[in-house]
């Protein structure tokens, strides 16, 4: 469950659980998160929660709201943000829960009900609006239960931190960057730097192959054309091959060299 | 009438990096131009049992259902092509089959699954999806998404309260607003596009496009699209790469070249059970 931390000079006031859709933040005492304090409009700004994501708008207010040292008008909340309202600092922290793996976190649900709020009606405040997960509290035990066998088996490679996850695969290579050097027909002496993720090689409709750049170095496979590439006068078969400094490549005629450049 | 010489189709399923099973399921038959994929949900084996219904389910009648109709005559109550109704009423049958497993069967209880389904006849295809299961094109090197997903996120990028690239820090990933084998009934989402020769249809779960941003997908089909079964390889390997934080399945169809439906043929066809 997300919360704001209210500090004022460092010093820590107060600890709020967003457990409800809105929670407004203002001077007035009917707000949800109340800081009596002359800069802070009477209905300051608002937050919106839907699940696990918090939405900070400012309601207008005279000096308006930062977050992280920029002010904003609508903000979707991430962890660790920090909210400033006139002198006071709200930190919005939002951990996924420790004692659910990431991957059991993830597990597809269906949402039955459809959630208030998703129609951006962030103004006109009701009272009750009701959030319903189906079936998600139902298989909690379940999910659990598969969790800690999953945890039992253990041996899995480690999954890789959340949002660097969606990274295109990796971009510093040990060992230096792979790169072609051409060392037949009239491109001879010149050199490619792999640097995508895939890069073909060869003539469309002859013969092609492709080499991709993956975390655990550069690999070669064979794409179209009758004859495969040859590897170190080895010539390949439809598998990937994966490729050694100063590799040598021979692909619809044309000789090249790998190698890893630093 | 046989559509192999005009599509050709590959496939890959893996678990991923993370999870102990796979719960996708996919299912191809170039010869009738029919594709599914399924993409299941619950505890235990349930969301195998899931989707495995659904792309056996689906796979079987439609190839029973082609035997007694034609699909590219048009639907006289409708005036969209009979494949159209004939999509529905299978999804449908899917949906009840899984809605009663699971309500009969405690160890089931709950679980449902995601679908898309591409269809090939006459020139066209015919997309039905429901949750987040997707179906995108590739022609003429842009990648286009074709099916809108059933979620939370869809429908809040909708209403403008999250941009797309805002979605992506969203941690409300995976919610679906639809899914088959839930409730009694369900819509699936049907439409149907002019195919053209050199197209390039991909369906996936969302492992691919949750791990793959669509901008890769796009780079390894232009590269590599010349080669249907490595590109498939392919994008599972970069899901996986990237982390393979969920199961990942791939279905590539390609138009080899242009299949209009024979009415000679059909009709002949059809007098031998007249």
């Amino acid at each position: 469950m997300a919360k704001l931390i209210l500090s004022l000079d460092g010093q820590v006031i107060k600890e709020f659980t967003l457990t409800k859709e809105r929670s407004t933040i203002g001077r007035k005492p009917h707000n949800d998160i109340q800081i009596d304090n002359l800069a802070v409009s009477g209905e300051h700004a608002i937050i919106m929660t839907i699940l696990n994501d918090s939405f900070l708008e400012d309601l207008g207010s005279t000096n308006g709201t930062l977050v992280n040292g920029q002010p904003v008008k609508k903000h979707f909340l991430q962890n660790n943000d920090v909210v400033e309202i006139s002198k006071y600092k709200l930190k919005y922290v939002n951990e996924a829960p420790a004692n659910m793996s990431q991957a059991e976190f993830e597990k597809t649900m269906v949402l039955r009900a459809p959630v208030a709020g998703t129609k951006a009606e962030t103004k006109a405040p009701t009272d009750t609006q009701n959030t319903v997960l189906q079936s998600a509290k139902l298989s909690d035990t379940v999910i659990n239960a598969q969790a800690a066998a999953a945890a039992a088996e253990a041996p899995k490679p480690a999954p890789s931190p959340a949002p660097a996850a969606a990274a295109p695969a990796a971009t510093a290579m040990p060992g230096g960057q792979g790169t072609i050097q051409i060392l037949s027909g009239p491109n001879a002496g010149k050199e490619l730097p792999l640097l995508k993720a895939l890069t073909t090689l060869g003539k469309p409709g002859v013969q092609v192959a492709v080499i991709a750049k993956r975390p655990q170095g550069y690999f070669i496979t064979h794409v179209e054309g009758a004859n495969f590439p040859v590897v170190n006068g080895k010539a390949l078969d439809v598998q990937a091959h994966q490729l050694n400094d100063h590799d040598i490549i021979e692909l619809a005629g044309v000789k090249m060299e790998f190698f890893l450049k630093s | 009438m046989n559509l192999t010489p005009s599509l050709e189709m590959a496939k890959a399923t893996h678990t991923g990096m993370v999870r102990s099973h796979n719960e996708d399921s996919i299912a191809t038959d170039p010869q009738i131009g029919l594709a599914v994929l399924a993409d299941g949900m619950g505890g235990y084996n349930a969301g195998e049992v899931a989707s495995g219904i659904a792309t056996a389910l689906i796979s079987s009648e439609t190839r029973e259902a082609l035997a007694r109709h034609a699909p590219h005559e048009l639907d006289k109550s409708s005036g969209s092509p009979l494949a159209t109704r004939l999509l529905r009423e299978i999804i449908a049958r899917a949906n009840t089959s899984i809605f009663q497993s699971a309500n009969s069967q405690p160890q089931y209880a709950g679980m449902g699954t995601t679908l898309v389904v591409t269809f090939l006849c006459n020139n066209q295809i015919t997309v039905a999806h429901i949750g987040d299961s997707r179906c995108y094109r590739f022609r003429g090197d842009k990648l286009q998404q074709i099916t809108r997903d059933h979620s939370l996120l869809q429908e809040q990028i909708d209403s403008g309260l999250l941009t797309k690239e805002a979605a992506k820090r969203s941690q409300n990933k995976n919610l679906v607003t639809r899914a088959l084998g839930i409730e009694p009934q369900v819509e699936a989402e049907i439409r149907t596009y002019p195919a053209q020769t050199g197209d390039i249809y991909l369906l996936c779960s969302d492992g691919l496009n949750d791990m793959v941003d669509d901008e890769d997908i796009e780079m390894t089909l232009a590269a590599i699209g010349s080669n249907l079964p490595l590109a498939a390889d392919q994008l599972v390997q970069m899901a996986n790469d990237n982390g393979g934080r969920d199961n990942v399945s791939v279905v590539l169809i390609r138009v080899k070249k242009d299949f209009p439906a024979d009415d000679g043929l059909w009709a002949k066809f059809l007098s031998w059970f007249k």
